[in-house]
């Protein structure tokens, strides 16, 4: 079943033209893909596109079947009504690189607060599965911390835990290691690597190419605003064929 | 005159001192609020409208735009108003002035929340009320507290401006006092007063950011 698709996006900036030239992907429950690229190829700006806090100058949008934007008879973009939107925004999660978590929030109320005042569901019922998310993300002791008292790997885990309060059915991750120091990325792959085993279906853009190579079922390898080269993981990293991605996974060897 | 009847007088004074500072932060702290998300509004033409008026606002004396708000009415319409109005004049222009620099307090405070908290809101389905009231608000007025507090404290200076349209606050009486009994223990009143009341205020706003501290930005 496809979860989530995005189909021939096109977006510039007034400042950087052409971020993404025309290019789409889909992704099918439970899969996880990772999109490598270059600083600059447009990753995170199909992110943003995705997630809707950026719009598409056009392209079409689709949740699980529900249309949220797509091409209007001038070619520009439409997006479907905000009460659409509200619903399709359940659907999807999103795990930022620099986490934005509520710095005056307590651990527990960042990740109930959405799930009680958006989705409106019940105060106990929400704090139950907070604090099951808190006991598998090892942060049961922190429910009353603020932010500012955690470390950096922490803090990223509690903003996994607030993504996934809200019962998304497809998660992105913005690079979700790269704020962190080198010996915190593993708490956070291993989250990851956990999350892939129960079949959460994720799109997670990252530079950590081994360990997309690994959790990965699908890797797509972006540059220029177009994916150039996508496949299983395992071939796409080991074999690329396309000469540009040779020698972007040439340059992270080094 | 005795130092009981002189204190019994000021102390008249001081109420009327005190009833300026209170209720002009009463009014002009959300009113400055409202300014600052207007000035902040994507239509051009309010926008331009609140930075004029907190360009004039600054720019021009408090003094003047009292006596403004007093004198207006009558040498500009020909109304007359009762004596009463005096207290109201102070009131008014006190909270539009003060209200213009809270506007430019709030906004620097609203600008420096990181978009990321916006951004964190949105993907979560937050309203845009629910954001601002929630998420950025609580954020904004951490941020404000110490430019605040120095306008308070100003505020309280500025309240013997009152003198100006003779309304019998602390200062008026002070100087009533001075002149008939030629002596300067009135003054000296009134500076300490001026001064505890700072001395309080700063005391209560310092406490206000230090329960704030239970998080950081």
């Amino acid at each position: 079943m496809e979860i989530f698709s995005i189909n021939d996006v096109r977006k510039s900036f007034s400042t950087q033209t052409d971020v993404l030239c025309g290019m789409s992907l889909s992704v099918q429950k439970g899969e996880v893909v990772a999109i490598i690229g270059p600083s600059g190829s447009g990753k995170s700006t199909l992110l943003r596109c995705a997630t809707l806090l950026e719009t598409m100058d056009s392209g079409e949008l689709v949740y699980e079947g529900i249309k949220a934007a797509w091409n209007g008879p001038d070619g520009n973009v439409v997006y479907a009504p905000e009460e659409t939107l509200k619903k399709i925004k359940s659907k999807f999660g999103l795990v930022f690189q620099n986490f934005n978590l509520f710095p005056h929030y307590s651990v527990l109320k960042n990740v109930t607060d959405a799930p009680i005042c958006v989705q409106k569901r019940q105060k106990e019922e929400v704090y139950e599965e907070a604090l099951t998310l808190l006991k598998k993300m090892g942060l049961s002791d922190k429910a009353d911390a603020y932010p500012f008292q955690l470390s950096g790997g922490q803090q990223q885990r509690v903003s996994i835990a607030r993504a996934l309060a809200m019962n998304p059915d497809i998660l992105f991750f913005d690079e979700p290691t790269s704020a962190l120091d080198p010996e915190l990325t593993g708490e956070i792959l291993h989250v990851i690597r956990d999350l892939a085993e129960e079949k959460m279906t994720m799109v997670i853009v990252t530079h950590e190419i081994e360990f997309a190579r690994i959790v990965a079922n699908r890797v797509v390898f972006m540059d220029a605003g177009v994916i150039i080269e996508e496949g299983n993981s395992d071939k796409i990293i080991r074999n690329p064929e396309n000469e540009r991605t040779k020698a972007f996974l040439r340059k992270l060897n080094l | 005159m005795s130092l009981g009847l002189m204190l019994n007088k000021l102390s008249e004074g001081m109420a009327t001192s005190v009833l300026i500072f209170v209720l002009t932060l009463v009014f002009s702290l959300p009113l400055g609020l409202f300014v600052a998300l207007m000035r902040m509004n994507r239509h051009k033409v309010l926008q331009n409208l609140m930075r004029i008026y907190i360009s004039i606002m600054r720019g021009t004396p408090l003094m003047l735009q009292l006596l403004v708000v007093y004198f207006g009415p009558y040498y500009i319409f020909g109304i007359k108003l009762s004596p009463d109005y005096r207290f109201w004049a102070v009131i008014i222009a006190f909270v539009i002035n003060y209200a213009a620099y809270f506007a430019e307090i709030y906004r620097g405070g609203i600008a420096s929340v990181p978009s990321g908290q916006y951004e964190a809101a949105k993907v979560l389905g937050y309203s845009s009320s629910q954001t601002f009231l929630k998420i950025i608000f609580p954020q904004m007025v951490k941020r404000i507290i110490p430019p605040i507090t120095n306008e308070v404290i100003t505020l309280i200076k500025d309240t013997s401006l009152a003198f100006a349209v003779a309304v019998t606050e602390m200062f008026t009486v002070a100087k009533a006092l001075a002149s008939a009994e030629k002596t300067m223990t009135a003054y000296i009143f009134a500076g300490v007063f001026y001064y505890v009341f700072n001395l309080i205020v700063a005391f209560v706003m310092e406490n206000i950011e230090k329960r704030l501290n239970y998080y950081r930005l």
